[in-house]
């Protein structure tokens, strides 16, 4: 076996110019354009959520977000529902029985028409798992009338249609389900078809011939899940991606004024909170909860942690909810001295340490949060010096995100961070419900409860006239006793960013986060 | 090591019978061995697992409806349909036979958060894992061998030093650093390859180079000094005074003893790359062994971490065999010694 020693050294020089190359990289700024797109005529989209099911209840709306599969109900930017693959739907006169009229036209990708059948039959598989969202709904029945859809309540429940359009109760075709009723493929009527589900990472999607909707502009599409917020930057950079999702404040940092690629971003529907055991005996006094409160910061934090004050929280409901949101609430502000005041009152002493007392018992709280969002455990921290700053010791325990229901179900939990979405159904009243009904929530208020709250909840599922006076006073009072009773302090909202690469032309970013809109996008050649 | 006598003239048919049989021999019980090691192996793993998924913090339930259905939809009835449904509630006694019974048939049953076939998703993983290996340890024996035997021949000289320096730097670079380092070199600067992924074409270049230049630190350090150890002994001072050229030498003489030692530590490497695969997989979204193995365990799905972690135990049985296979075939006193 010769061996050309000329050769060898070649490449050893390579090596360690290449060494010496990659030593120097890591401060530069980035000084080469990100090629136009990835030239290839394929939408290149990556975000953070893997493909780990097909099933419905469980995929976490990819397919939706994807525009393979369509809900009976769709709602815009603002949450306001729009005809999905229901062109219609109205109540009976006593509000239990719903007639959701299908839209003519629509075809599943196998070119089966989606008829009233196979709308009962999915609807159906849904309402099998409680896991679903659908099952907040008192649904008695669900069955096919003609080319519509009928629903039976068990008692009435206004905010159905909005249910009706939570990813979870997509509408797949027959031929998705296998004998056992799980799900094969994946068989929506959306402007894209699945073309192959490579889990966890990869789905390829084309252009649907079929579908009675306007065209989409972008031939093929390939989504990629990749878990790390600076690798998806540096995809963009690269000019790998075309759209990238999910980005936090620390990579977009990187990728802010790079040349070719443009920064969308959108205030969410979405909260950062402070979630309070009110059984604990300091965090049960109202006095305790609101000088927590105060204590805090929030533009400071907001401005340290996510890079923008602006969503530094005033009140529980983002701008975002605009029929939610009330501009006449007092802004929750900081004020510490207050905040120490009210602590002397409630009878915790500054003790011989820093941290205060009653009857001898130290103000010593755990707080909970987990690192599936990066910025949770930084705010942990800001959380933790401020409080401290009144006198308040505080654990700070990052754990897994399900450590918080499981704390709630043993009433271990004392205090939790983490952040609500409140349009998982784009109406947050469903959400509402599950987090703040009397004997509280998972998500929401713990071992706190409230006789006004609770009426303005029930109303809201009653009142079938969602933009009437009675649901506006409704929401008005919900607005308010979260404010001052703070059974779950609001920390900071929420901003998404999604870089799009200057090839990319007609993206809209949902601030809802229901649809990525790829169908309106195309790409420059 | 002594060196290996220089190649004898061709023998006898009668010879290479005998020889043919102490091979054979020699490789059945390499096989024999292996296998026995494979199946305690299997054992102690499985046993090792599932002790440590008993004492994990946190409410299993929990972490499985947390992995199905997307952290913010988790609540206690979820929890409560999960339990229910797995079956979580068995005495630890029983659910442990379970477990063994499953690693012996090599049949894990359906993963608990994506309900597919466990043995399904395990081949797709490992053949995603063992690509990227391979491709990895190629790489990184001929960047090593290469820059060893460049260092060996200019012992004390400048590229001796280098070497010095590079093995030093490759080692003590964490993975992490050094493939987010390549990302910004090949893919943003230079724009060649991409960044992360998988399924397209040169994906799989960046993470295997980050694992390949990490293992070739050894490899050279290895290689320079086996390779100067032969240099100096007498066979191959006698080679080059009966007048052989210096690549015939290198060929015949240094590289095939080299080889023995050097083939006899990729089986020693094996080990580090497995604990690298786990950490350049998340880092490049590779779909593999270690990618599939970090969700398991934050997800809590057992059959899945059980499957993963088996097949991870079993690919360093089979790369040491391997290894034994290739070291007897190198060289003949190993037969001999079995």
């Amino acid at each position: 076996m010769p061996v050309r020693f000329p050769a060898l050294s070649t490449t050893a020089a390579v090596a360690v110019v290449a060494v010496v190359l990659t030593g120097c990289a890591g401060s530069q700024a980035p000084n080469s354009a990100p090629d136009a797109g990835t030239g290839d005529g394929v939408l290149d989209v990556i975000g953070p959520l893997e493909v780990h099911s097909l099933n419905p209840t469980t995929a976490e709306g990819i397919f939706t977000r994807l525009q393979v599969a369509e809900t009976l109900v769709d709602a815009d930017g603002t949450g306001e529902l729009r005809p999905g693959l229901a062109s219609e739907w109205d109540p009976s006169e006593d509000g239990l029985e719903w007639k959701f009229t299908l839209r003519e036209g629509a075809v599943f990708h196998d070119d089966t028409p989606v008829d009233a059948e196979s709308v009962v039959a999915a609807l159906e598989l849904a309402r099998a798992s409680e896991a679903n969202t659908i099952s907040v709904a008192p649904i008695a029945e669900v069955r096919a009338q003609d080319d519509a859809v009928i629903i039976g309540l068990s008692e009435p429940f206004a905010p159905l249609p909005a249910v009706l359009a939570a990813t979870s109760t997509q509408i797949l075709a027959p031929s998705s389900y296998a004998e056992d009723g799980s799900i094969s493929r994946v068989v929506g009527s959306g402007p894209f078809r699945v073309v192959e589900v490579t889990p966890p990472s990869r789905v390829e999607l084309e252009a649907f011939d079929g579908y009675d909707g306007e065209a989409p502009r972008a031939e093929s599409v390939v989504y990629e899940s990749v878990g790390r917020a600076e690798n998806r930057a540096l995809m963009a950079e690269s000019g790998q991606a075309d759209v990238v999702f999910g980005m936090d404040p620390t990579s977009l940092q990187r990728v802010e004024g790079a040349p070719g690629l443009q920064v969308e971003s959108a205030l969410l529907p979405r909260t950062i909170v402070l979630k309070l055991n009110a059984k604990h005996p300091a965090l049960s006094d109202e006095r305790v909860r609101q000088a927590f409160s105060m204590a805090l910061d929030r533009p400071a934090m907001a401005t340290a942690v996510m890079r923008d004050p602006e969503i530094a929280a005033t009140q529980m409901f983002p701008p975002a909810l605009e029929t939610w949101h009330n501009e006449s609430l007092d802004p929750l502000t900081h004020d510490p001295e207050r905040a120490a005041e009210l602590l002397e009152e409630a009878g915790w002493a500054v003790g011989e340490d820093s941290v205060r007392e009653k009857n001898g018992q130290p103000l010593q709280v755990e707080l909970l949060t987990f690192p599936d969002r990066p910025e949770l455990p930084t705010m942990a921290a800001a959380i933790q010096a401020a409080l401290a700053e009144i006198g308040v010791g505080v654990d700070v325990r990052v754990d897994n995100s399900s450590e918080i229901p499981a704390g709630h179900a043993s009433d271990a939990l004392e205090m939790a961070l983490f952040t609500r979405n409140f349009a998982l159904v784009p109406d947050p009243i469903v959400t509402l419900l599950k987090d703040y009904p009397a004997e509280g929530g998972d998500w929401g208020a713990m071992n706190w409860s409230d006789p006004d709250m609770t009426e303005a909840l029930s109303r809201l599922v009653t009142e079938s006239d969602h933009t009437g006076a009675e649901a506006n006073t409704a929401r008005e009072q919900i607005g308010i006793t979260l404010q001052e009773q703070l059974p779950v302090i609001p920390v900071s909202w929420y901003r998404q960013s999604v870089i799009v690469n200057d090839a990319v032309e007609g993206f809209v970013l949902d601030p809802l986060e229901r649809s990525w809109n790829l169908a309106g996008v195309s790409l420059q050649e | 090591m002594a060196p290996l006598p220089a190649p004898s003239p061709p023998r006898s048919p009668a010879a290479r019978t005998d020889h043919d049989y102490s091979l054979a021999r020699a490789v059945g019980k390499v096989l024999i061995r292996r296998a026995a090691q494979a199946v305690s192996v299997t054992f102690a793993v499985t046993v090792t697992c599932f002790v440590i998924v008993q004492h994990l913090p946190g409410d299993i339930a929990f972490r499985i409806a947390a992995g199905r259905y997307g952290y913010d939809k988790v609540d206690a009835s979820a929890a409560a349909e999960v339990r229910a449904e797995l079956n979580l509630d068995t005495p630890a006694w029983q659910q442990l036979g379970g477990w063994i019974a499953d690693a012996l048939r090599l049949d894990f049953g359906a993963s608990l958060v994506t309900g597919a076939s466990v043995t399904d998703e395990l081949a797709h993983h490992l053949s995603a894992t063992v690509h990227l290996a391979a491709v990895a340890l190629l790489l990184s024996v001929t960047l090593g061998t290469v820059i060893g035997l460049l260092a060996a021949r200019s012992r004390g000289g400048v590229l001796d030093r280098l070497t010095d320096a590079w093995v030093a730097l490759v080692r003590a670079l964490p993975p992490f650093v050094l493939g987010l380092v390549l990302i910004i070199v090949f893919s943003v600067q230079l724009g060649w390859v991409p960044a992360a992924g998988h399924g397209e074409r040169g994906n799989i270049v960046l993470p295997a180079l980050t694992l390949a230049v990490g293992l070739s630190g050894l490899f050279a350090r290895v290689t320079r000094d086996t390779v100067a150890q032969i240099l100096e002994s007498e066979h191959v001072h006698f080679a080059r005074t009966k007048g052989l050229a210096g690549h015939i030498v290198l060929a015949r003489h240094v590289l095939r003893n080299a080889g023995v030692t050097l083939v006899a530590y990729i089986g020693v490497q094996v080990l580090i790359l497995v604990e690298g695969v786990v950490v350049v997989e998340s880092l490049f979204a590779w779909p593999g062994l270690g990618h599939a193995l970090v969700h398991a365990v934050f997800w809590r799905d057992i059959p899945s971490m059980q499957a993963t972690v088996l097949a991870l135990a079993l690919i360093v049985v089979v790369v040491s065999t391997l290894v034994d296979l290739a070291v007897l075939a190198l060289d003949p006193r190993t037969r001999e010694m079995q």
